[in-house]
């Protein structure tokens, strides 16, 4: 059945997603692979959609992709501003709290 | 001719506004707030908190016309509901709302930094979580997620040039983030499953789906895991102390009563109206969460010498406690009823006590400039009514009675133990030697603001302002209420979600 290549692909794009969140230290590269993990999802949505023949997955996967757009502003703007202050956006150089 | 097509298939779905009163009334005081904030800019400012303050006590009218009205109103083929359980979770987010506005005011500006907007925010991430309450679709509470998070990133990381506030505004992004791209890939797995968004569809697919157990225990787990985030439950917690710390302590107070009260009414509607036929996935899921929660979150709050790292701690330990009655959850209807109104009991007080704490700690540090358990020491010489209060809050939170805590405790036990699982009885067990060990370190922090002599002999006394007068006394009455006339509030939080998802 074609759906479980695409189910595969989204699995696959998710494990990757997950792994760049963990070990990435750099923040714009941390945003892109939570992108890859929402564009997992979408993926998933879109596939049972047309395999159920139902709109309700791609409708979900609209709202992801505004709602994310969103979110991206907001994490942009933070890592733009901890630039600002430290001259760097590597995430293993901010440690002031910790205990 | 293709426009008409259109327009002819496009039937507007009957909307019932006195429903939706109460999420337009926030919505315009929100709009309102930002168009005074352009057109007034620093003029506007002794009126903002007010403003604000007042559109979140006008949105509690509508609650209560539409609480007697008493009829259960279902939207949108039943993706939004508002009934009993949606009106008792939005009065208790709205008055822990209106405490953190009155906990906020002229405090958010200290340092130079622009307050107007900080309510507008605040307003818009209430707003999801009354959203939050009524929404009984996939799609509905992922936009209810994002719209009560985005703002919170924001107003965690508001003191822009505060190295600290950057770091806890960046950590808590990324980890919730993560978190929602975990839960949402949980979400697709279950829509894939029911091939419907609607919670009470997925019920419906859940029950008889054989082949696929293994799709829906992962869709179930992400999700969970997803929200456990949310709730800063052991072992996705890491965030919460670095954030309370970093983050201006009134929206610390934010955070840990009204974002984390919000991540328990999505997950009891997943559990309630969604996954309650899959009772063998949630259960032990909960179980780990809660029993991991309390002893972690106890255990390395013992050793915690600044405050508000210590809240956090007593936060996840507390989070442990409110999420208990779930893992017997599905044992019964009966028992399910219970543990749904003990949650929601443990929620109204849990606001109460800890706004009330994050208020005394506001006000003192203020004066001291620090956190540090140190320098709290003595505070009986120089604010015995802080010092007063500050006993019925800890005491609250301890589960000392008679006080609010203790009868939201004794019913989490008694849940655990009506339910006759062995697995019951182990998890009541296990909260009750951890709400011994809680005990201990509430009781040092009082030991050393009554008994102590204040730091280098600082005699000086606290600055009152109305505010967090006013906001002491709400936290104050709920929690002695709920305590010494638990029968009579007990009414309020008798709430069932089982007969909406059948």
């Amino acid at each position: 059945m074609l759906l479980n290549q695409f189910l595969l692909l989204a699995a696959a794009l998710f494990a990757i997603g997950v792994y760049g969140v963990l070990a990435r230290r750099n923040g714009v590269l941390v945003l892109m692979s939570i992108e890859l993990i929402l564009n997992a999802v979408n993926i998933n949505l879109v596939a049972f959609s047309a395999v159920r023949a139902t709109v309700g997955g791609e409708i979900f996967a609209l709202f992801i992709i505004a709602v994310a757009a969103a979110e991206v502003g907001v994490g942009l703007a933070m890592v733009l501003l901890l630039y600002r202050n430290r001259r760097s956006i590597d995430l293993a150089g901010i440690d002031q709290l910790r205990g | 001719m293709s426009v008409e097509l259109l327009t002819l298939a496009f039937e507007r779905p009957p909307i019932d506004w006195h429903a939706f009163a109460p999420e337009i009334t926030l919505l315009c005081v929100g709009v309102l707030i930002t168009l005074v904030d352009i057109v007034f800019l620093e003029r506007a400012r002794p009126y903002t908190a007010a403003l604000a303050g007042l559109g979140v006590l006008a949105t509690l009218i509508p609650i209560l016309t539409l609480a007697l009205d008493g009829a259960d109103r279902t939207m949108f083929g039943g993706a939004y509901v508002v009934d009993d359980f949606a009106l008792v979770t939005k009065a208790i987010f709205l008055l822990a709302g209106y405490v953190v506005i009155l906990l906020s005011t002229n405090y958010v500006a200290e340092g130079d930094y622009w307050e107007n907007e900080y309510y507008g925010l605040l307003l818009a991430s209430l707003m999801g979580m009354v959203m939050m309450a009524s929404s009984r679709d996939l799609i509905s509470i992922f936009v209810a997620l994002e719209l009560l998070s985005i703002p919170a990133y924001l107003m965690v990381a508001w003191r822009k040039r505060d190295l600290r506030s950057n770091e806890a505004g960046l950590k808590y992004y990324l980890m919730g983030v993560f978190a929602s791209a975990v839960m949402l890939y949980g979400m697709s797995l279950l829509f894939g499953v029911a091939g419907s968004t609607q919670l009470s569809h997925i019920a419906d697919a859940l029950v008889g789906a054989g082949p696929s157990v293994a799709v829906i225990t992962m869709g179930i787990v992400f999700v969970v895991a997803g929200f456990a985030f949310k709730v800063s439950a052991a072992p996705f917690h890491t965030w919460a102390p670095d954030v309370y710390v970093g983050a201006p302590t009134p929206v610390t107070a934010f955070l840990a009563v009204a974002s984390k009260a919000a991540g328990f009414v999505a997950l009891l509607q997943l559990v309630y109206v969604g996954f309650y036929a899959r009772p063998e996935v949630f259960e032990p899921l909960v179980w780990i969460l809660a029993a991991v929660s309390m002893t972690v979150g106890n255990l390395i709050a013992l050793r915690q010498t600044d405050l508000v790292r210590l809240m956090a701690y007593s936060g996840i330990a507390q989070t442990g406690f409110i999420i208990a009655p779930l893992a017997v959850a599905g044992h019964s209807g009966a028992i399910g009823d219970q543990a749904l109104s003990a949650v929601v009991t443990y929620l109204a007080v849990y606001a109460a006590m800890n706004l009330g704490a994050f208020a005394v700690i506001i006000t003192l540090a203020r004066r001291s400039g620090s956190t540090e358990i140190g320098s709290f020491s003595g505070a009986f010489h120089y604010a015995p009514a802080m010092t007063v209060a500050m006993t019925i809050f800890f005491g609250s939170l301890a589960g000392i009675p008679p006080l609010g805590g203790w009868f939201a405790k004794f019913e989490v036990f008694r849940v655990l133990a009506t339910a006759g699982e062995p697995w019951g009885y182990a998890l009541a067990v296990i909260a009750a030697v951890n709400a011994v060990i809680a005990l201990y370190y509430y009781a040092a922090v009082l030991l050393k603001m009554w008994a102590e002599d204040a730091p280098e002999g600082d005699h000086r006394p606290v600055p009152f302002t109305p505010s967090l007068t006013s906001a002491l006394v709400i936290c104050g009455g709920v929690t002695l209420l709920f305590g010494v006339v638990p029968q009579v509030v007990a009414r309020f939080t008798d709430v069932s979600l089982l007969a909406l998802g059948g």
